[in-house]
């Protein structure tokens, strides 16, 4: 989004920095606010609060403040701290960052990954560090040989000078990391760009995954350690009443049974025995009020909101006066609550012992997930560590901090360092669910076919009301009106409202949050007024795009990239802003398919400076397959409190055979970064289900298609 | 109970419940990690190895089963096959989270000794069995091809 509600644009930041004894140099930005206790701890080496650290040995190490789930932060954060270092990617080693105020994203105002926010957020910050730490190794250098820094240049780990010196990065060290660092470093011009944006670059992950040595969380080991599951009631929120572990003590393998506040845990040498324990478990469950939840119930209650004024997030000339003005049409469209389904399933590990709390796992919120153990060992923050290994997906699962919690918990009650790990169905039986969600939308047309009023009106549960309470005010989730509040179409009159309703069941951010939501009843509306005018639907939405140049680009090139003609049949067209990156969908369907089959999914994005263009373009064509499964498979339902699906039989995901040509452009744009790792998601439900109405006349209003 | 049978070349006696799944042995008990739990079901090949050259979901299958069988992980594959496979993901930059990568790789490795060049179809099929949620369907294609071509 545009301007984002969490922003502070009041934290300004300066750096920082210190020698150490052993003569490594480390550089962070603090914020000002960073407590004395972190600030000391930028003088010791060992720790990792800092983005730099080069050792003597001219070991050049950059820290990764972000969770590595796929979306490339591996590679592109250090990336950018590597092109103002002057320093190619192969000379760099990586580390992923502890937890500390210094990793703050200060788009979210915690250390999180998520929101498509990483390198938003870190384009600067990042350039700026080590355009510093570029700064004072020249300076170093400039005083030792005592000529102008001007005629100094660093350049792949050395510094030089005209008349043939030169000195490693790591030599220039420890003098570096005793001169002030400047305030404002001078950076790089675009033009001379050696590492971001170049065709070569390679993720620096890559080596490590493909030879089965990357750490997962389901990996983690730590000496002594016992591996737990966990049985919760059927009944999310539902607690243990009594616990019979007698059999399940019987299993070979088994060490020990622990209760812990929402479930009874079975720790044991290995998984299949802490899992075979735990199905001898005898528990008796006080289910709670979630028990009588149904899924038509929530439904309908969604429904009822819809006669609810609630708040108002955009308004523009009059609608109210005119969206009965001319000839009108009105649309509700539906969509169900959805599991996240990362191929890793939650897990996490924990030792609580000497009162100290070691967090590893894969975690999204660092800070959230210092603060849930520390609650749950009964130790101070300070005393909790958190290790953050690579996540076998996130698409926001791992943002919530119920397994840490747990792990922690589980270490605590049993005396022992666990690995906690769901099964897959514990997963989907205990997501945080993309909420459902009901829009009723109303326009009207002028004579000449263009529209002149839009009213939409979006209910559904707020996850922010539940994760960040404190953001949502006046009915208000700044989340919620991800795709609708930053319409790009000129429209005369507009007002768009959302309703909270909480429906009971517990919900979550699901990649591309709200974007998923709004873009389907806005783009699906939009096809359903272009037909209405008689208008081809590309022509009508680029009558109304005339103020936005971006969206107008993109557009034009999914046209010509697709093979799209005018009013022609079997495609479907979408277009939006999510993120700051303007994006436009065309899917063209298989018309000898005796059912809904996706031929070609075109997809263009203009999103600003590309880090690592051509994993820019696998995030996009990633996340147009995880959106394309959604819509056409899955759904979570609820009976007596109970979600329905369990597995990948029930709840699918896209296979090798069942998926189309995805043709990912990106339009080349020196606008500032924009948001990659959700925009795919969105726009494939809504130009599917145009594509459908245009091959053959049927308008899908409710996800997911199921044919 | 002892089962006995060979893990990438050495033998093993492994000492426990013979219904343990594969998968539970090799990663809690042997320490080998690259195969992964993703379902438990034999829905996602996460867990893919070879029993015997035959790719196997090695969640759902139990260690009597291996008895006196040859199990292959990743790090067991004859050197030229493992190279061309690693080389072939590397050069496309395969993985996004890479979870599944490592069975991707075993159903791959299954399909080039049964099929010198298989074509996109029999990828497709072959491959199928394997979920991967990020979408990196298309550079697996291509990085089987190229694998391929590197085998022949």
């Amino acid at each position: 989004m545009k301007n984002h509600p969490l922003k502070n644009t009041s934290r300004r930041q300066f750096l920082q920095h210190g020698a150490a004894v052993t003569g490594a140099f480390v550089v962070g930005m603090y914020l000002p606010f960073t407590s004395d206790a972190a600030t000391s701890a930028i003088n010791d080496p060992a720790l990792a609060n800092a983005w730099v650290r080069i050792t003597p040995d001219n070991q050049i190490t950059l820290i990764c403040a972000r969770s590595e789930m796929g979306q490339d932060v591996y590679t592109s954060m250090p990336a950018l701290i590597a092109e103002e270092l002057n320093l190619p990617l192969s000379m760099i080693r990586v580390e992923i960052a502890g937890v500390a105020p210094v990793y703050i994203n200060a788009l979210l105002g915690g250390q999180i990954t998520g929101g498509s926010t990483s390198v938003r957020e870190g384009f600067d910050k990042l350039r700026i560090a080590g355009a510093a730490t570029r700064s004072v190794l020249v300076q170093a250098a400039a005083n030792r040989w005592n000529v102008p820094a001007t005629q100094c240049k660093a350049l792949n780990g050395k510094v030089s000078h005209a008349n043939g010196m030169t000195a490693t990065y790591g030599e220039l060290a420890a003098e570096a990391a005793k001169l002030p660092l400047p305030e404002k470093p001078e950076l790089k011009s675009p033009a001379n760009f050696m590492v971001i944006g170049k065709q070569s670059m390679r993720r620096l992950d890559t080596p490590a995954k493909v030879a089965g040595k990357a750490v997962f969380g389901i990996d983690v080991k730590i000496p002594g350690m016992a591996i737990a599951s966990l049985a919760q009631c059927p009944v999310i929120g539902g607690t243990p009443m009594t616990v019979d572990s007698v059999n399940a003590m019987k299993v070979s393998g088994v060490i020990k049974v622990v209760q812990i506040s929402d479930g009874v845990a079975v720790l044991a040498n290995n998984f299949y025995a802490a899992r075979k324990g735990r199905d001898a478990l005898k528990i008796t469950w006080n289910e709670g009020a979630g028990a009588t939840i149904t899924n038509a119930g929530m439904r309908k209650q969604l429904e009822s909101g819809l006669s609810k004024p609630g708040a108002i997030i955009k308004t523009v000339g009059d609608a109210g006066s005119n969206i009965t003005n001319g000839k009108t049409l009105s649309a509700q469209y539906f969509m169900p609550y959805l599991a996240h389904s990362t191929m890793e399933p939650v897990n996490c590990s924990a030792e609580v012992a000497n009162g100290k709390c070691r967090i590893i796992g894969p975690i999204q919120f660092q800070q959230g997930a210092q603060a849930v153990a520390a609650v749950a060992s009964g130790l101070k923050p300070e005393d909790v560590t958190v290790e953050t290994t690579f996540l076998g997906g996130g698409f926001g699962r791992k943002l919530e901090l119920d397994f840490v919690r747990q792990a922690a918990e589980i270490s605590k009650a049993s005396g022992m360092p666990v690995k906690m790990l769901w099964t897959k169905e514990d997963d989907i039986t205990h997501d945080f669910y993309r909420p459902m969600s009901v829009h009723q939308m109303d326009g009207a047309l002028t004579a000449s076919g263009k529209l002149s009023a839009l009213t939409a009106k979006m209910v559904s549960q707020s996850v922010t009301a539940r994760a960040f309470p404190s953001f949502v005010k006046d009915g208000n989730d700044p989340f919620m009106v991800e795709g609708s509040a930053n319409l790009t179409y000129d429209i005369p009159n507009i007002e768009i409202r959302n309703v909270i309703e909480d429906a009971g069941i517990r919900v979550g951010y699901w990649r591309s949050v709200s974007n998923t939501l709004n873009a389907f009843a806005v783009e699906s509306f939009m096809d359903e007024a272009a037909k209405a005018a008689g208008k081809d639907p590309v022509e009508f939405r680029l009558a109304s795009l005339q103020k936005e140049p971006r969206a107008v680009a993109v557009l034009k090139l999914a046209v010509q990239k697709s093979g799209y003609q005018a009013k022609s049949k079997n495609f479907g067209v979408a277009q939006m802003e999510a993120y700051g990156t303007y994006s436009a969908c065309i899917i063209e369907l298989d018309p000898s398919a005796s059912s809904t089959k996706v031929k070609k999914i075109t997809f263009v994005s203009d999103c600003g400076i590309t880090i690592h263009p051509d994993q820019a373009k696998a995030q996009l064509t990633g996340g147009i397959l995880y959106g394309l499964g959604a819509a056409l498979y899955d759904e979570i339902t609820i009976e007596a409190g109970r979600v329905q699906q369990s597995n990948f039989n029930n709840y699918p995901s896209i296979r090798m055979n069942q998926a189309p040509i995805v043709d990912v452009h990106l339009v080349p744009s020196q606008e500032k970064p924009g948001g990659l790792g959700e925009v795919g998601v969105p726009l494939v439900a809504p130009a599917l289900v145009n594509a459908i109405a245009t091959a053959t006349g049927h308008r899908i209003r409710e996800l997911p298609i199921k044919t | 109970m002892t089962v006995s049978f060979n893990l990438n070349g050495n033998t093993i006696q492994f000492e426990g419940d013979p219904e343990t799944p594969i998968l539970w042995v090799l990663r809690d008990h042997l320490d080998v990690t690259s195969p992964k739990y993703g379902c438990g079901a034999g829905l996602c090949g996460a867990c893919t190895v070879h029993l015997d050259g035959a790719a196997i979901r090695s969640c759902s299958i139990p260690i009597s089963e291996a008895a006196g069988k040859k199990v292959v992980t990743l790090e067991g594959l004859p050197e030229k096959v493992g190279q061309a496979l690693q080389s072939s993901w590397v050069e496309f930059d395969v993985p996004q989270c890479g979870y599944c990568q490592t069975g991707q790789m075993m159903s791959a490795a299954e399909l080039l000794a049964k099929k010198r060049q298989p074509n996109t179809e029999e990828i497709k099929n072959a491959m199928s069995g394997n979920i991967c949620r990020c979408g990196t369907y298309a550079r697996i294609e291509k990085a089987v091809k190229r694998a391929a071509d590197k085998l022949v």
